[in-house]
Order: C-alpha cells, then sequence, then structure tokens
C-alpha cells in the first residue's frame, strides 16, 4: 500500500502530489494529505514525486509453488466442431512461449461429439488435446462449461491459458478465472514468457495512448485473452504429432439453470476481419455524403468498408464494421486510412495488417505511427485524384 | 422485479499520454461521465420495471465522487443507489472489483436480476459481469441484444454471438450484459432532476460487508499486476510523403499498382 509521510508535507509539496496524480486520487482530509479510493496504484507520486514523501510498501503474500503448474492450454473455441481459427493462431503462439519454459502445449476441447475435430490440432503441433465430448455440452451454456473448466485445471494444472477473445471465450474465461481467484487479461497485444513461467501480458490500458505490461506473478494458472487475427497461425503439418485424452467429468457437473431455445444463423455481409484489403474511413470524413467516395474507392480496388467509433457513434456505419478495441480486429493484406487520426483504440485493432497507408492532413497524426506509408495531404483532393487514375488504367485495361 | 445495474465513472475523454521522456501520464482534464454503455442497461432496468413492477437500484465502486453517476442515475429513473468506496478498494483489477461489487449487492438487496453494460469505455475488458455472477453463484448470459419473455422465476433473452443469435431461458436469479443498442437510452429528465435533489447515493465500505478480509479488497486482492506502462511502440519503419493532392493519389496509385491491389 502507499504510505504518506505527513511530516515531510509542505504546502508546495501538497499542491505538486495533487496535480502530479493523474488519478486526482490525493484529497485534503481531517488529518492531511489522503489518498482516495480513485488510487490505480500506477505509483506515479512514489517515482515522480519529491523523494520519500509517498512510500510504497510491498505486503507479504502468500507465494504459489509454481512448479506443480506446467503446461500452456489454448481453449479450443469452436461453434458446433467448427474450430474458430483463433484457437491456432494461439496454439502457434503458445508453442513460441514453451520453448523458453520447455512445458508442452495443450487442447482444451469442450463439446459434442468433436472427437475428430480435435484429431486435426495434432496437425498444429499440439502436444495433448484433452477432450470433453458430452452430448450436454453440444451448446456453450456457461455454467457446464465453467465446471468442465474448472474439472481440466484440478487435473491438469496448466500453467498459463489462452484463450481467443471472442464472445464465447469472453464470457467462459473471466467466469473460470474468477473462480480460480486468479488474474485474467483481456486483449492482450504482446505475450512473452519468463523462464520462471510469468506469463507477460501487454494490451492498451486506461482507455488511451498508453500499454500496460501485466503480471500475474502469485496465482496459477494465469489467463489471458486474445483477439483474433492478432497473431498468426502456424503451417499445418504433413502428419499428425501428439495425443488426444479423453476426460470424464461428473453429470451432476453438467446441469445448467439455463435452457437453450434457439440457435439461428445471423444474415451477416462478409465479416471485415476476414477482408483482404479495407478502406478505413474516420472522422477527417466530413459529411455522411462525402462517404460515397470511399465507397466509390472501395469497389474500385474489390475493398470493404470499415470505420472508427466516432462514425459508428453518428450512425453512418453498421456497428459490425467498425475496427477497434469495442470493434474488430483486422489483418488485411492492404488497409488505407482515410481521415483517421488512429487511436490507440483503433490502432490495436488494425497495427497487425501487411501494409498500412493513412491519408491524414495533420502531419502529427499518432496514425503515422503504425503506416508504413503516410501520406500528410488533404483526402478531398487525394482521393477523387485516386480514383480518376485507378478508373483509367481499368478503363485501359480493357480496351487491351 | 427487483433489479440492480452495475454503473462505473470513466473519464470524459481519451486523451490519456504518457509522456515519452519521463514516462508521467498526462490526463487532459479529469472530467467524467458515465460509462457510455451502462446506459443501455439502465435503460434496460427502467423497461423491465415499468413492464413488470418492483426497483431499479444502481450500484458503483470508486472515490466518493463515484456518488455524481449515481445522481445521474437517480435523474433518469433510479429508485436507489450505491457507491462502494475505501481506501482499501484502491488499485484493484477485475478480480477485486468484482468481488467488491459481489459482495456490495449481497449486501444491500434481494434481487431477481443484475444488468451490467457490455464493456466499459477506460478498461475496455468485458470481465466485470461475468466474474461478478460467478461469486454470486447466479447463471449469467453475456451480450444479449434482446429481452424477449420475463416471468416470475425466468427470463427469456437473445444472446448476440458472432454468427448467431441464440435463445436462452434462464432462471432467475440472474445476471445479464446487455448490449449497446438494446433500447435507446432516456434523457435524464429535469422533472426528475428536480424530485430526487434531496435523494443521496449510500455509501458503504469494507466495514459494512460480510467479508472483511482486507486480503480480498483493492491491490491486496489482485491477482494482476501492472509492472510498467509505457508509449505505443512507434518504431515501425515508415515513409512520409508530402505534395499537392495529385501527386500523392500518384504515390498511392504505383504503391498498390507494385503490390498488385490494381
Amino acid at each position: 500500500m502507499l504510505k504518506i509521510n505527513q511530516e515531510k508535507l509542505t504546502e508546495q509539496i501538497k499542491k505538486d502530489l495533487i496535480s502530479l496524480c493523474p488519478f486526482g486520487a490525493f484529497v485534503e482530509g481531517k488529518d492531511g494529505l489522503e489518498i482516495s479510493a480513485a488510487c490505480k496504484m500506477c505509483k506515479m507520486c512514489v517515482r515522480r514525486g519529491p523523494e520519500g514523501v509517498v512510500e510504497f510498501i510491498e505486503e507479504k503474500r502468500e507465494t504459489v509453488d509454481k512448479s506443480q503448474w506446467k503446461g500452456l492450454t489454448v481453449y479450443v473455441d469452436h461453434i458446433e466442431g467448427k474450430i474458430h481459427p483463433v484457437t491456432l493462431e494461439l496454439i502457434g503462439k503458445a508453442k513460441e512461449l514453451a520453448k523458453v519454459t520447455g512445458h508442452p502445449v495443450q487442447a482444451l476441447f469442450i463439446g459434442s461429439g468433436v472427437s475428430l475435430q480435435a484429431e486435426e490440432l495434432l496437425y498444429y503441433g499440439v502436444d495433448e488435446v484433452f477432450v470433453y465430448d458430452y452430448k450436454e455440452l453440444e451448446h456453450f451454456v456457461i455454467e457446464p462449461y465453467t465446471n468442465v473448466f474448472e474439472d481440466y485445471i484440478n487435473k491438469v494444472k496448466p500453467s498459463a491459458i489462452l484463450v481467443g477473445a471472442t464472445n464465447v471465450g469472453r464470457s467462459l474465461a473471466p467466469r473460470t478465472a474468477a473462480r480460480f481467484r486468479t488474474g485474467l487479461t483481456a486483449d492482450c497485444t504482446v505475450l512473452e514468457m519468463r523462464e520462471n513461467t510469468d506469463l507477460v501480458q501487454i494490451r492498451p490500458a486506461f482507455g488511451g495512448n498508453i500499454m500496460a505490461q501485466i503480471v500475474t506473478t502469485n496465482h496459477r494458472p494465469q489467463f489471458c485473452t486474445v483477439r483474433y487475427k492478432i497473431f498468426s497461425a502456424p503451417e499445418k503439418a504433413r502428419e499428425a504429432q501428439g495425443k488426444i485424452t479423453r476426460m470424464e467429468i461428473n453429470f451432476d457437473k453438467l446441469a445448467s439453470k439455463i435452457k437453450v431455445l434457439d440457435i439461428t444463423k445471423k444474415k451477416l455481409e462478409a465479416d471485415i476481419s476476414e477482408a483482404d484489403v479495407i478502406i478505413a474511413a474516420g472522422r477527417g470524413v466530413k459529411t455522411e455524403k462525402d462517404m460515397e467516395m470511399i465507397y466509390e474507392l472501395a469497389d474500385l480496388l474489390g475493398a470493404r468498408t470499415a470505420c472508427t467509433r466516432p462514425l459508428i457513434e453518428a450512425g453512418w456505419f453498421d456497428p459490425r464494421l467498425q475496427i477497434g478495441l469495442s470493434g474488430r480486429t483486422v489483418k488485411p493484406k492492404l488497409i488505407i486510412t482515410v481521415g483517421i487520426s488512429g487511436s490507440v483504440q483503433f490502432a490495436a485493432g488494425m497495427q497487425n495488417a501487411d501494409m498500412i497507408i493513412a491519408i491524414n492532413s495533420d502531419p502529427n497524426a499518432a496514425i503515422f505511427n503504425i503506416a508504413h506509408y503516410g501520406l500528410v495531404g488533404d483526402l478531398y483532393e487525394i482521393v477523387p485524384a485516386l480514383i480518376e487514375k485507378i478508373k483509367t488504367v481499368q478503363i485501359q485495361g480493357q480496351a487491351v | 422485479m427487483d433489479i440492480v445495474v452495475c454503473v462505473k465513472q470513466v473519464p470524459g475523454t481519451t486523451s490519456v499520454e504518457v509522456d515519452p521522456i519521463t514516462g508521467v501520464l498526462k490526463r487532459e482534464g479529469i472530467e467524467s461521465k458515465m460509462n457510455p454503455y451502462d446506459l443501455f442497461a439502465l435503460e434496460t432496468a427502467l423497461q423491465i420495471k415499468e413492464q413488470k413492477g418492483g426497483s431499479v437500484t444502481s450500484i458503483t465502486m470508486g472515490p466518493p465522487q463515484a456518488g455524481e453517476v449515481i445522481h445521474e442515475t437517480f435523474y433518469m429513473g433510479a429508485d436507489n443507489g450505491y457507491v462502494l468506496t475505501d481506501r482499501k478498494f484502491a488499485g484493484a483489477d477485475v478480480v477485486a472489483t468484482s468481488y467488491t461489487l459481489s459482495q456490495g449487492i449481497e449486501k444491500i438487496a434481494n434481487y431477481d436480476l443484475i444488468i451490467c453494460g457490455k464493456q466499459t469505455t477506460d478498461g475496455d475488458t468485458a470481465q466485470v459481469g461475468p466474474e461478478v455472477a460467478e461469486y454470486l453463484g447466479i447463471p449469467h448470459v453475456a451480450n444479449v441484444g434482446k429481452i424477449l419473455e420475463i416471468e416470475d422465476d425466468e427470463i427469456t433473452v437473445q444472446m448476440n454471438m458472432e454468427e448467431t443469435l441464440e435463445i436462452q431461458k434462464v432462471k432467475l436469479p440472474c445476471l445479464i450484459t446487455v448490449e449497446k443498442d438494446i433500447f435507446t437510452p432516456r434523457l435524464p429528465s429535469y422533472r426528475r432532476k428536480i424530485e430526487s435533489k434531496d435523494k443521496k447515493p449510500n455509501f458503504l465500505s469494507l466495514s459494512d460487508f460480510a467479508d472483511k478480509n482486507e486480503k480480498n479488497y483493492g491491490l491486496n486482492g489482485s491477482p494482476t499486476k501492472v509492472e510498467r506502462i509505457f508509449p505505443p511502440d512507434t518504431g515501425k519503419e515508415k515513409i512520409m510523403f508530402e505534395g499537392t493532392g495529385d501527386e500523392l493519389a500518384d504515390k498511392i496509385f504505383s504503391l498498390i499498382k507494385d503490390k498488385k491491389f490494381i
């Protein structure tokens, strides 16, 4: 906890501390300066404040025996047996991380009639696939799935668990992590492994242009979720390796207070997270009518259009077309951003694109920090000129 | 039907930056507002109450100033509101926050239904709802896009998944997290503002909870530890172009032609 050495305070130091705290957590109370519940323990006051005034006192915690927890487990995300590709990406990452500790890579497959699909995972370098195959697990329902996850963790004791940040993952991972009172870091964009098996998790934080490096040092297992298209899937091997282990669980663990009444397929326009080429528009586009040139450019390039959060809020776009932490993550071969300033929220959803071309009139826009090619100029001049050029070659192409 | 709605006060802007040289967090103007996703949760609760009667109680964890968001819920129509505040809650991660909320909810009332927004705009984790449900030992359904039917002991909801819509019938009490646009949130009413001007949020601290063990709250109760914060990596090689609109269009054209996108 933080301790304020009141005797070292002067009026000036008080003022300095109050303005230093990014969360406004210092308040003047009856016993002098106090720290309110707004404190996020960023320790800025310890590191940047006048020396010795605010101290951090580390409290002793019980430590977990890390040697008892072995393995990197990937939760197999699937819909009725069809494996979501984020699963393979996580297996690829888990294999990389496992090199540091020499731990096995495991997959946890929960479902009904999924044994055949489990075989498929053996082509991607998993050492062992644990399968819970029960009729009751046909649909994702939170209580039995959490019970199965709990059963698996108690029996196998994996050190770290990687879950895809799909709707299922974002519901199941926190519920299971809470049951073990262990840490879960959502939407990680970078993962690294330490020799002591601590998983270093990096994610955008505080809703702003900040990255946070997070570790779970005293609890096992360590949970994290990762969005689709953040990491790369490994190549499929010619031959399967590793083994499949069937797991059993008491039937009473499969009971639920939830009944699935109906499942219908959504009518979806092709998902932007699958698109190869994307034209993304931001607040630099002034009116909804101006979007027409964006659509025209997209048509000419066979691209999908997408946008930033403000345009969703303006109602110009279907929310499914939003790129960013609160929208979709995309990894196209080419993305052209038009009039987008490039918040970390947005960047987190697209910075793994193979080629990023950014158009913005502000040379200091953050988007230029992640773009491969930055064009400082007026989109209202550039986009129409580009459309003309593409049209010209396409007409010539047809003539030839 | 007695409903509890979890709300959070979040920074009014997202213009938070780290000074790359000093590593100091810069937060321009610490104005704050209610997490926009919570408005949908509150509206859902109010709609259900209008249909079925009962009460709507809002709850938040934060510094005493977080009482402001509880007042906002009064202006929209919440009957009661609670702020869970204690220095010992400081530095809480998702686990500690969820546990604190669950302790607060157990303390305040009988509830049939708990509603949370889909996520917050400052944390963006979408984890607190499911974890609160776990600590209360009740089922939860996330990503609820529609309320289809409300009975005395069951609720039927439509869950919005990536590729499917799923209809689930859940025994009460339960917790749901709702999608944005489930209902259009009402505006705070001037009349209710006047009517509720004497209404005060209730403040609860650790000493009010059933579990008073400090180790379960705040930094002590948080398994995750933020080791460092830093500005995003901007080390990528980049090539910048300036010029007239036409010249720049030429640049893009040759770039995408080289890579065979045309």
